[in-house]
């Protein structure tokens, strides 16, 4: 079966938005959701390069990749590190037993 | 063919990275979807950004969450997931029916006009604000990093007490 490349990387892009958005809303763990968080991110990086690839503008379309690769790993590195956080303050990574706002 | 074995190792990877119980695990998983992910960006013509995906987003960003999983710990949590999985499921095929319906109607492109310029001119003198914005987007998580994981020093926080 002959597939294109626009075409299998555009069913990469959906499939890796659909795998990130499943694990954003059914998983429970903290760690997990920042994991979900990448998934989303490799989705929309490929997104753009493949916009890039289709219009002829490949290196616009690699230079904003570059951009959203620097934004994803500081917002993983923060994240990780609000996570180890309430590890220690809270004794758990479950997102849905902080409720400390409620009290 | 080889296209198409790309785009399933990515979408394996991802999928066992969400699914599997042990968070080591899931962040190797990771690092295997970020892998293919180069590999992908490769192929559509994107080799610096690629060699730049491998480098930090499966080596880097790997290393942070064995870190961070070895200080947090893998400790297992109930299986309920958060929102039922039927309702997840019916949410995330609206959504991506949606986008697909909304892209493919938009992909009506004028034939590409071959761009002259290289990556590197393109990054240094065409967008020089998104470097300047990149740097300071690291200098800020990096200080984020340091408030977050400061310890109050236990003498100073005995002597505000009293």
């Amino acid at each position: 079966m002959n597939v294109s490349l626009p075409a299998a990387a555009f069913v990469a892009v959906l499939g890796l938005l659909g795998i990130g958005l499943y694990g954003l809303l059914v998983t429970r763990s903290l760690i997990r959701v920042i994991v979900a968080l990448q998934i989303l991110v490799k989705g929309a990086m490929v997104a753009l390069l493949l916009a890039g690839r289709l219009s002829g503008q490949i290196q616009t379309g690699q230079s904003l990749a570059l951009t959203v690769i620097v934004a994803d790993t500081i917002v993983a590195v923060v994240a990780l590190s609000l996570a180890v956080q309430v590890r220690r303050h809270f004794g758990t990574l479950d997102v849905q037993s902080l409720t400390t706002l409620r009290r | 063919m080889s296209y198409l074995l790309i785009t399933a190792v990515i979408l394996v990877c991802s999928l066992r990275a969400i699914r599997t119980g042990r968070l080591l695990i899931s962040a190797l998983w990771l690092a295997g979807a970020s892998a293919a992910v180069a590999v992908l960006m490769y192929m559509l013509g994107a080799p610096e950004v690629a060699v730049i995906e491998l480098s930090v987003g499966a080596g880097l960003v790997t290393v942070l969450f064995v870190f961070a999983i070895n200080i947090a710990g893998d400790d297992p949590l109930p299986r309920r997931p958060a929102i039922p999985k039927p309702l997840s499921w019916v949410l995330i095929a609206g959504s991506l029916a949606l986008l697909g319906w909304l892209t493919l109607s938009a992909l009506r492109l004028p034939p590409p006009v071959p761009e002259a310029s290289r990556f590197a001119e393109v990054v240094w003198e065409r967008r020089t604000l998104d470097v300047l914005l990149q740097v300071v987007l690291i200098f800020g998580g990096v200080l984020a990093v340091l408030g977050l994981l400061h310890e109050p020093d236990r003498g100073t926080a005995k002597e505000n007490r009293s």
